[in-house]
C-alpha cells in the first residue's frame, strides 16, 4: 500500500508540475483513503462500462473536484486508462480535466464536480436510485471540511437521514485547512462529528493516513445498516515536508526544484 | 390546428396529470418536489407512485443534486418548484451538475412570470428563461396551452439532456385543437398569415396576441403570429421568413425584455433578417403585488395593450 501511495504522489506532483497549476495540498490529503478505498472496498470494475455487472458497481464521487489529480493517479495506477494520459492533466484537449468531468468519458469517472458542495446531494440521488432499484452495493462520497461550509451539504446531510439512507457512506478529509486560512479560524465547523451526530449518521474518526484505520472504519460502514461517516483527519499537502500543513501549497504548482525535492522525499 | 371553442384549463394540473400517465408507462420516471407539490401538482404523482416521488422540503439546490445523482444512474428525473426558486436559487447545481453533466433532468417550473399575482416581485419569475437560455446544453420550453403542456411533458420525458419547462400559475384558455396540434421541437410554428408586421411570443401571452391579431385585421393591419415554445435552441427559418416579408416585428413575453424570447428573436434577425423589433414585457424591473389580469395590463401584455402598442408601432415606422 505504501508503495502504491508513494507512486500516486510523485505522480500527483508531476501532473501539477507540468501543468503549472493545480491543488497539490488536498489532493496529498486524501490520497491515503483513495487507496484504501479502491484497492480493499469499492466493487467498480476495471473494465468499466463493458462489464456485465457495471449497473452493481459501487459508486464513489468526490466531491471535493480540485482534489482530481489523486483520483486521476489513483484510477491510472490502477488500470482504469493508461498512465500515458496523466501528462495531459490540464491541457487542450484532455479528458482530465482541471476538475473531474463526466463529459470526457473517461473510466472510472462517474460525475463532474468542482464547484464545492455538490457531491453529497448527488450521492443521495445515486444511493435513492440504488435502492429503487434493488441495487445491493453502496455509494461513497469524499468531501473537503471546507466545504462543509456550503449551506447545501447540511441540506443533503439532512436529506439523506430523512431518506432513510442505509446505502451511503460519508468521508469527510479533514484536513483542517482551505485556500484563506484554517478552517477554524474562517468558519468553524466544530463540533462537527456532534453536528453529524445529530444530523443522524454513525461516526468515526480515524486517522486518514492510517490504512488499517482507515480500511477498518470502511469495513465497518460497509456492513453497517446505519448512515455513516467516517472524519478522517489528515494533514493537508501529506508526504511532501514543505507542503505538509502550509496552506501556500492549496493551490499552487510545484517548480522545477521543489518538485524534485519532493520527488526526493517520496523515494 | 387552433381550437373553434375554447376552455379554460389549470396547465400545473395537465402537468400532474400527464406525469402520472407517463409514469404508468415508464417505471425510470422519477419526481422531485421542494415543499411546493399541491401548487406544482407533481402530488398527483406522489398519490400515484410513492416510492418514485422524493419530496427535498424547502432546499432546491439539495433537490436539483440530488435530481442529478438519480439521473446518473439512470432515471428520467422531473424536478419541480416555483420558477423562482427552480433557476436563481440553484443555478450552480443546474449549471455544473445538470447541464455540465448532460443529464436526463427536466425542471419544469411553475409560476413563471407576473401572473403569480398577489404573492408580488419574490415570487415572480422575470428572468427564470434568460437564465436557463445562457446555459450550454439546455433547452428551454415555453408552452401556450394545457394541451401544449401535455404534449411538451410528453416529449421531455421521451428525449434525453437537461431541460426547462415553464408554466404559469394561471389558468390557461386553450389554444390549440388537440386533434389536430402536433408540437414540434424544431420549429417556431406560423398560427396566422399576415404581412404588415410579425408578432412573436409564447406561454400564456399566446392568447393575448392571437386576439389582438384579429382586432388588428379589423382595422386593415395584417400581423403575422408566430408562436415559439422552444425558446432554445432556437429555430431560425421560419422568423427569418417573416421578418423579411413584414420587416416589423414585435415580441410578446410575460418575462424580462432582457435576456428571455425578445432577446432571442432580435440575436437571430440581426443576424438573418435586420429590422426594427420592439420587445414587450417587464423593462428591467421587479413585478408587484396585484391581480393577474391588472398586473397583465400594467405591464402591457393584455391583448388590448398589445393592440394599441402595436398600433403606436405601426405609425413609427
Amino acid at each position: 500500500m505504501e508503495t502504491f501511495t508513494k507512486e500516486v504522489r510523485k505522480d500527483v506532483l508531476k501532473m501539477i508540475h507540468n501543468a503549472k497549476s493545480g491543488h497539490p495540498g488536498g489532493a496529498l490529503s486524501c490520497i491515503d483513503i483513495l487507496a484504501v478505498l479502491y484497492k480493499k472496498i469499492l466493487n467498480v470494475p476495471l473494465e468499466w462500462d463493458k462489464s456485465i455487472d457495471f449497473k452493481q458497481r459501487d459508486r464513489f464521487v468526490l466531491s471535493k473536484g480540485h482534489a482530481s489529480t489523486a483520483l486521476y493517479a489513483t484510477l491510472a495506477h490502477l488500470g482504469y486508462f493508461s498512465k500515458d494520459l496523466l501528462s495531459g492533466f490540464r491541457i487542450l484537449g484532455s479528458k482530465l480535466q482541471g476538475h473531474p468531468s463526466s463529459r470526457v468519458n473517461l473510466a472510472g469517472i462517474e460525475v463532474s464536480t468542482g464547484s464545492l458542495g455538490q457531491g453529497l446531494s448527488i450521492a443521495v440521488g445515486m444511493a435513492l436510485a440504488m435502492r429503487l432499484d434493488n441495487i445491493n452495493s453502496k455509494v461513497y462520497v469524499l468531501l473537503g471540511d471546507g466545504e462543509m461550509q456550503e449551506g447545501s451539504v447540511w441540506e443533503s446531510l439532512m436529506n439523506a437521514n430523512s431518506q432513510k439512507l442505509n446505502n451511503l457512506v460519508v468521508i469527510v478529509d479533514k484536513n483542517n485547512l482551505q485556500i484563506d486560512g484554517s478552517v477554524d479560524e474562517i468558519k468553524s465547523l466544530e463540533p462537527l462529528d456532534e453536528k453529524l451526530k445529530a444530523f443522524g449518521f454513525e461516526v468515526s474518526q480515524i486517522d486518514g493516513h492510517n490504512y488499517e484505520e482507515i480500511e477498518k472504519a470502511l469495513i465497518e460502514a460497509k456492513k453497517s445498516d446505519k448512515l455513516c461517516a467516517i472524519i478522517a483527519n489528515t494533514i493537508k499537502g501529506k508526504g511532501v515536508s514543505f507542503m505538509e500543513n502550509n496552506v501556500s501549497w492549496h493551490g499552487k504548482a510545484p517548480n522545477d526544484e521543489q518538485l524534485k525535492k519532493a520527488l526526493e522525499e517520496l523515494c | 390546428m387552433l381550437i373553434k371553442n375554447p376552455e379554460t384549463k389549470s396547465p400545473r394540473n395537465t402537468y400532474g396529470e400527464t406525469l402520472v400517465e407517463l409514469g404508468a408507462k415508464n417505471p425510470n420516471i422519477v419526481v422531485l418536489d421542494a415543499d411546493l407539490s399541491c401548487s406544482t401538482q407533481t402530488c398527483k404523482f406522489r398519490q400515484a407512485y410513492p416510492e418514485r416521488f422524493f419530496n427535498c422540503g424547502i432546499a432546491e439546490q439539495d433537490m436539483m443534486g440530488t435530481a442529478a445523482g438519480l439521473a446518473y444512474s439512470g432515471k428520467v428525473v422531473f424536478a419541480s418548484t416555483f420558477a423562482m426558486f427552480a433557476t436563481a436559487r440553484c443555478l450552480d447545481q443546474i449549471r455544473n451538475t445538470i447541464c455540465y453533466s448532460k443529464l436526463n433532468v427536466k425542471i419544469v417550473a411553475t409560476h413563471g412570470g407576473v401572473t403569480v399575482g398577489e404573492d408580488g416581485a419574490s415570487h415572480q419569475a422575470l428572468e427564470d428563461v434568460s437564465f436557463m437560455r445562457s446555459i450550454p446544453d439546455m433547452k428551454v420550453f415555453v408552452p401556450a396551452d394545457c394541451e401544449e403542456v401535455r404534449q411538451i411533458i410528453k416529449y421531455a420525458a421521451e428525449t434525453e439532456g437537461p431541460m426547462y419547462i415553464r408554466i404559469p400559475r394561471t389558468n390557461l384558455k386553450s389554444v390549440f385543437d388537440p386533434q389536430k396540434y402536433k408540437f414540434n421541437p424544431r420549429a417556431g410554428v406560423k398560427l396566422v398569415e399576415g404581412k404588415d408586421i410579425t408578432i412573436v411570443t409564447n406561454g400564456e401571452t399566446l392568447f393575448e396576441v392571437l386576439e389582438a391579431a384579429k382586432n388588428l385585421k379589423q382595422i386593415g393591419i395584417e400581423a403575422e403570429v408566430l408562436h415559439y415554445p422552444v425558446v432554445k435552441p432556437f429555430h431560425h427559418i421560419v422568423l427569418k421568413e417573416s421578418a423579411l416579408k413584414t420587416k416589423k416585428v414585435v415580441v410578446v413575453e410575460n418575462h424580462s425584455i432582457i435576456g428571455g424570447l425578445g432577446s432571442a428573436v432580435c440575436e437571430s434577425i440581426c443576424q438573418s433578417a435586420p429590422c426594427t423589433v420592439h420587445r414587450i414585457g417587464t423593462r428591467d424591473t421587479f413585478g408587484q403585488s396585484g391581480e393577474q389580469r391588472q398586473l397583465m395590463e400594467f405591464y402591457g401584455l393584455t391583448d388590448k395593450k398589445i393592440y394599441e402598442k402595436i398600433i403606436e408601432f405601426m405609425d413609427v415606422k
